[in-house]
C-alpha cells in the first residue's frame, strides 16, 4: 500500500508540473512541427519516398524523435533533481528504490505521451486537410502507435534514468545529446525509407532499436514496412525490458 | 542501547578524508549538535547516516539497523531537513507537504492536521497555495523545515535548520524542536554555525575539526571546562611574558589582535594583571561562551556565514544574480 501511494506521489508531482510548465509543454510542440513541415515539406516538393509523399512519411519518425527526445532528457533531468530539487526528498522516503523507478517511468511516460497525443491531433487535421494525404489515421492505426510509443517510451525513459542516476554533475549532459540521442534519432529511418541501405550503413540502424518502433508505426499508420508488425514490437518490448532491468539495478547503486 | 552509534564511520574524497573513523553515540531523546567550521565533515556525516552517501568505511546503527547493510529499514525512522533546497518549485508549498505525507504513507486525516500545524508554525499558511518559486529564500528555508517536521520521525536530522532566517522565526522553531524532543521522546541531530543555536538546544554536543571529534560534551560542561572567566585585554604593546609566569592564569590565547586569559576569579585578580601589562585600551571581563569554547579547541573562530556550496548551489548563486 505505501509503495502505491508512493508511485502515486511520483507520477503525480511529474503530471502536475508538466502541466504547470506551458513553455515546455509548446517547445515540445513547436519543434517536431518544424521538423515535419520544414522538412518534410521541402524534401518533399522534390521527392517521394516509396510512394507516399514526404511528410507523412517523415510523421512517424516525428512522433518518434518528440518520444525519444522528451523521454532521454527526462530521465537525465535527475542527476540536476537529486541535488538541488526534490529527488533528494524521496530518495530519503521510506520507499523501495524499485518503486521510486516505477513511479518516475510513469511520470516520464505520461508526459512523453501528452506530447505525442497532441501531434496526432495535428496530423489529423493534416490528413484531412490534404497535407499528408498518405496517412491513414484510424482509431485502430493510432492505438497501435500509441502501444509501440509507450513501450519505447519506456524503455527510453529507462535509459535517462540509468545515465542519470550515475553522472555527479550535468556536465555530461552535451555529451549524452551529441552521442546517445542524436545518433538514435539519425539511425532510426525515422527521416528516410530503410529497404536499401548502403551496407556500412545497414548495420547501424539495425542494431538501434528504435528503427523497430519507427518501423511499426511507418506499417500501421503508412502501411509500408520493412519488418511484419509484431516483429517489430517483440523487439521495442525486448528492449523496454532489459532497459528497466538496468535501470532497476542502477537505481538501486545510486549515489547522491 | 543509544539510538545512533557510528562505529569507525569513515567517507574518503579523492584527495582528503571527510569523516575520519567516526564514533559516536546519541541517546534516545536527545538534541544532539555536531558543530564545526566550514568543511568539516558535519553534511558529509549526516548524509552518510541518512544513506544518501555510502560510507568509504565502518558503519553505523540507527535505531538498530545498520546504514549499510538496511538502508531500507533506516529511512523508516528518519526524518531530515537538508542545507540545499529539495521541494519542488512549480508545486505550490501545500502540494510539497502533501507529497511528503504520501510519501511517508501518512494517513489521510492525519496529513491535513499535521499540514495544518507545521503551516502555522513556520507562518506560511496565507501563502500556502503559491508556488514554491514566487516564495523568497527565507520562506523556503521555512517550508523545508515544515515539511521534514511534519511526519514525526524517531530521528530527525537537520542540517543548519535556521539558515538565513530571522531572529523571530528561529525563536519560534528552536520551541517547536524542543518541544518534541521532549514530548514524542524524538532524538534530534543538528549541524549549526550558530553559537547561540547550539547552546540553547543541545543537550549535548560534539565539535569536529577535519573530520574528528575535537570535543564532545554538554554546553554547559564545554564552558566549564575552559575554567572560569575570560578577560580580554586590548593594548598597543601587552607583555605577554610576564602574564604567563601568574600561576592562576590557565590560558593565553591572541584572539582577534587581542589577547584572551583564561582564569577563575577575575575580578579579584584584574588589578595585578592590569599591573602587570602597564597601559591597556580596554579591559572585558566575561563568561565563557560556546564561542571560545570553539576557539579553544580549533585554534579558530567560528564564521557565521554561508556553509560549504556545493556546484549546485554556486550554480544556482550565478543564475539568481542574472
Amino acid at each position: 500500500m505505501s509503495e502505491l501511494k508512493g508511485i502515486y506521489a511520483l507520477w503525480y508531482r511529474e503530471t502536475k508540473v508538466f502541466l504547470r510548465e506551458r513553455s515546455r509543454v509548446i517547445s515540445s510542440i513547436i519543434n517536431p512541427l518544424l521538423w515535419l513541415l520544414i522538412i518534410g515539406g521541402g524534401l518533399g516538393s522534390a521527392v517521394s519516398f516509396e510512394g507516399a509523399d514526404v511528410m507523412s512519411f517523415i510523421f512517424p519518425g516525428v512522433l518518434i524523435q518528440t518520444a525519444l527526445f522528451s523521454s532521454v532528457f527526462f530521465g537525465v533531468y535527475i542527476v540536476w533533481d537529486k541535488k538541488v530539487d526534490f529527488m533528494k526528498e524521496v530518495l530519503v522516503a521510506p520507499m523501495r528504490r524499485t518503486s521510486i523507478f516505477v513511479g518516475k517511468i510513469l511520470g516520464g511516460s505520461t508526459d512523453t505521451l501528452l506530447q505525442v497525443l497532441i501531434l496526432f491531433v495535428i496530423g489529423f487535421i493534416f490528413m484531412i486537410g490534404g497535407i499528408m494525404p498518405g496517412l491513414q489515421l484510424t482509431p485502430f492505426s493510432i492505438l497501435v502507435s500509441l502501444a509501440f510509443l509507450l513501450v519505447v517510451t519506456v524503455g527510453l525513459v529507462s535509459v535517462g534514468l540509468v545515465l542519470g542516476s550515475q553522472m555527479e554533475s550535468p556536465e555530461g549532459f552535451q555529451l549524452i545529446i551529441s552521442f546517445l540521442v542524436f545518433p538514435l534519432f539519425f539511425l532510426s529511418g525515422a527521416l528516410f525509407p530503410i529497404t536499401n541501405l548502403p551496407a556500412w550503413l545497414a548495420p547501424f540502424i539495425f542494431v538501434n532499436p528504435v528503427t523497430y518502433a519507427v518501423d511499426g508505426i511507418r506499417g500501421v499508420l503508412l502501411g509500408i514496412s520493412r519488418f511484419p508488425l509484431l516483429f517489430d514490437f517483440a523487439l521495442v518490448c525486448l528492449f523496454a525490458f532489459i532497459m528497466i532491468l538496468i535501470g532497476t539495478y542502477a537505481f538501486k547503486k545510486m549515489k547522491l | 542501547m543509544h539510538i545512533i552509534e557510528t562505529k569507525n564511520l569513515t567517507k574518503k574524497f579523492e584527495k582528503m578524508t571527510a569523516v575520519d573513523n567516526l564514533n559516536l553515540q546519541i541517546n534516545e531523546g536527545e538534541i544532539f549538535g555536531l558543530l564545526g567550521p566550514n568543511g568539516a565533515g558535519k553534511t558529509t556525516t549526516l548524509l552518510m547516516l541518512v544513506t544518501l552517501k555510502p560510507p568509504t568505511s565502518g558503519t553505523a546503527m540507527i535505531n538498530g539497523f545498520d546504514i549499510v547493510k538496511q538502508p531500507d529499514k533506516v529511512r523508516k525512522s528518519i526524518g531530515i531537513v537538508f542545507q540545499d533546497p529539495s521541494s519542488d518549485e512549480i508545486l505550490t508549498g501545500y502540494e510539497n507537504l502533501k507529497l511528503h505525507g504520501w510519501l511517508y504513507d501518512m494517513p489521510d486525516d492525519l496529513r491535513e492536521e499535521r499540514i495544518k500545524e507545521v503551516l502555522e508554525l513556520v507562518e506560511l499558511t496565507d501563502r500556502k497555495n503559491d508556488r514554491v518559486k514566487k516564495y523568497s529564500g527565507g520562506m523556503r528555508r521555512r517550508l523545508e523545515l515544515a515539511r521534514g517536521l511534519m511526519h514525526h520521525p524517531k530521528i530527525l536530522f537537520l542540517d543548519e535548520p535556521t539558515l538565513g532566517l530571522d531572529p523571530q522565526s528561529r525563536e519560534h522553531i528552536w520551541k517547536y524542536i524542543e518541544n518534541l524532543a521532549k514530548e514524542k521522546n524524538m532524538t534530534i541531530i543538528i549541524t549549526t554555525h550558530y553559537m547561540d543555536e547550539a547552546d540553547k538546544l543541545c543537550d549535548r554536543l560534539a565539535i569536529i575539526d577535519k573530520g574528528k571529534i575535537v570535543v564532545l560534551d554538554s554546553p554547559k560542561q564545554l564552558k566549564k571546562d575552559l575554567g572560569g572567566d575570560i578577560i580580554r585585554l586590548k593594548a598597543k604593546a601587552l607583555d605577554v611574558e610576564a602574564l604567563k609566569n601568574l600561576p592562576y592564569v590557565k590560558n593565553i590565547s591572541p584572539c582577534d589582535g587581542e589577547v584572551c586569559l583564561t582564569l577563575e576569579n577575575a575580578n579579584t585578580h584584574l588589578q595585578e594583571i592590569l599591573k602587570l601589562v602597564g597601559k591597556v585600551d580596554s579591559v572585558e571581563i566575561r563568561s565563557p561562551t560556546l564561542d571560545d569554547v570553539f576557539l579553544h579547541y580549533t585554534g579558530r573562530a567560528m564564521r557565521e556565514g554561508t556553509p560549504e556550496g556545493s556546484w549546485a548551489e554556486k550554480m544556482m548563486n550565478a543564475s539568481e544574480k542574472k
